[in-house]
């Protein structure tokens, strides 16, 4: 029971990451109706960007939440900068072209940074600096609340909730949900849609930001290739929860940490990606519009 | 006499190779209703999309002395044009109070906003009494009222209204009809495209009937509702 307790406490630690990652995929896509592929490489070049600063400021041995601080703030900078970017040289470009076209730049923008990667930062993984001591927070009979999960969980929550009431409390969050509901119509009304997409970038890309911090400091090693497996998890936890949908996101986000872990500890950690994808395909069968999502997919 | 509020002159709009206009011009002045009418396709809300921006034209629009055709859509509406588009474009997943805050999107004058609020409410009190709900599960003659309304909250100084009698009751109709009446005695300038072309000739001052993508009639209303062309076309009769 108790380790079932802690594997829980893991799992939704975990799951907090993802939702970090699937929320960019997932607010992309409700307002362009696009999957951005090239989301889990600004992450992988958050953590990059993070890492180059510390051991610029040689703040890399000097763990503590003011490191924390420092280096989330500039992963989340450099994460939007790029999100910038790239909305803004490969997809603006393309806002009336097909789907497909859109969606194979997204692929192209993600091996060009996957590939850019390797070329500066070099192929072999790099050590993430210690952000953080890791110890002992709380122990409850045998569970050990661990200060990275502890912070991964405090820091994820805080940015969920100002996700959350940037959406839906604030005029630039009610413009995005009308742009992404319907942008002529928004833009009837005076929206600019371009500064809304862009903006939404900003936002995903810097949650990506705090992502690649978190997942840093619990698993420092870094690589050009890091953004693969936890970029298309991210996303199928955004499928799971209905992609466009920014609750769903998280919750699917929460489940796919829940069920990795628990495969892991129960069954095998051979099949922790294996099961990843089968969930994917299961939803794809019975629930193609997700857990919360309303609509039938769109075609991509 | 000054100078008309709106002016197009030789509007064509293509959608792909299918030309939806074909160079048409007419003109709206202050405080006047202009009826646009004509049968389905005819190119009515294409007429309506050109104005606002949402597609390309080939032609000339001016709006209170303005060329628009160097206006991007979302600065339109500060100028004082705003639209309730066709099928209405409320925002379902949105309060009909948030669907009201996005019509005065573009503005920062708080207390005029309330009090642009407050008419909406006294024009559509039903509104009023579902604020929270969202517009999505309205019935169609109230998100009528709210797209109506919406476009209200953008203050403007020229209101477009695509088909909104669009699937109503005749009570509604009859309702929403009085109001655009009203709106236009307190002074507003109305452009309507409609499809019941009797109730729309009845309140308008003049109007424009459309026949796939050209204008084949002009007159003040009362004469094209005594036209007989137009009775036998359009009215039914
Ligand atoms: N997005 C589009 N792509 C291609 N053709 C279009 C598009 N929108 C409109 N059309 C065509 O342009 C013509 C004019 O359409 P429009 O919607 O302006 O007609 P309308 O007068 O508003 O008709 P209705 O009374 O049925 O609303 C029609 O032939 C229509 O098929
Ligand atoms: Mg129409």
């Amino acid at each position: 029971m108790q380790d079932f307790i802690q594997h829980i406490i893991n799992g939704v630690s975990l799951g907090s990451i993802y939702a970090l990652i699937a929320l960019g995929y997932t607010m992309v896509y409700g307002i362009l109706k696009m999957i951005n592929f090239a989301h889990s490489d600004v992450y992988m070049v958050g953590a990059f960007a993070a890492y180059y600063f510390a051991r610029f400021l040689g703040i890399e041995n000097n763990p503590g939440i003011t490191t924390l601080i420092t280096l989330l703030v500039v992963s989340m900078v450099c994460c939007s900068l790029l999100g910038l970017a790239i909305e803004r040289l490969a997809y603006r470009p393309l806002r009336k072209a097909p789907k497909l076209n859109i969606l194979i730049t997204a692929i192209g923008v993600s091996l060009f940074l996957e590939y850019s990667g390797q070329v500066v930062f070099g192929a072999d993984p790099k050590v993430f600096p210690e952000v953080m001591k890791d110890f002992v927070l709380f122990k409850i009979g045998d569970i050990e609340l661990k200060s990275f999960d502890i912070t991964v969980l405090i820091v994820s929550v805080i940015a969920m909730l100002a996700l959350e009431f940037l959406i839906f409390k604030t005029k630039i969050g009610r413009a995005m949900r009308a742009v992404s509901s319907n942008a002529s119509v928004a833009s009837l009304l005076g929206v600019n849609p371009d500064r809304i997409i862009a903006f939404t970038f900003i936002v995903g890309s810097s949650l990506a930001g705090v992502g690649s911090v978190l997942v840093g400091m619990k698993y420092p090693k870094i690589d050009p290739l890091m953004g693969m497996m936890i970029g298309l998890k991210a996303f199928v936890a955004a499928v799971l929860g209905g992609i466009g949908n920014v609750g769903g996101a998280v919750l699917g986000a929460l489940i796919m940490g829940l069920s990795e872990e628990m495969v892991v500890a129960y069954l095998s950690s051979t099949y922790r990606d294996a099961f990843a994808f089968g969930i994917l395909i299961v939803i794809l069968i019975f629930r193609p519009a997700g857990l919360l999502g309303k609509y039938s997919v769109e075609k991509v | 006499m000054s100078s008309p509020l709106l002016t197009a002159e030789n509007l064509e709009v293509f959608y792909g190779s299918i030309q939806a206009l074909k160079g048409i011009s007419f003109f709206v002045n202050t405080g006047e209703i202009v009826s646009l009418i004509g049968a389905n396709g005819a190119g009515k809300t294409t007429t309506l999309r050109a104005i606002s921006g949402l597609v390309p034209n080939k032609g000339q629009i001016s709006f209170a002395g303005q060329n628009l055709n160097v206006v991007p859509t979302y600065k339109r509406v500060s100028l004082g044009l705003a639209q309730s588009p066709e099928g209405r474009g409320v925002f379902p997943q949105m309060s009909i109070y948030e669907n009201l805050e996005m019509g005065a999107y573009s503005r920062k004058d708080k207390t005029q906003i309330k009090a642009d609020l407050e008419m909406c409410f006294e024009l559509f009190p039903r509104l009023k009494e579902r604020l929270s709900q969202m517009a999505g599960t309205l019935s169609g003659g109230e998100q009528q009222m709210l797209a109506i309304s919406r476009a209200l909250m953008c203050k403007p100084k020229m209101l477009l209204l695509d088909e909104p009698s669009l699937g109503l009751a005749p009570l509604v109709v009859a309702q929403i009809f009085e109001i655009i009446k009203k709106l236009n005695k307190e002074g507003m300038t109305i452009l309507l495209v409609e499809q019941n072309a009797r109730m729309a000739l009845k309140i308008s001052h003049r109007a424009y009937v459309l026949e796939t993508g050209r204008i084949v009639m002009q007159d003040s209303a009362e004469n094209l509702l005594n036209n007989d062309e137009v009775r036998k076309s359009y009215l039914g009769i």
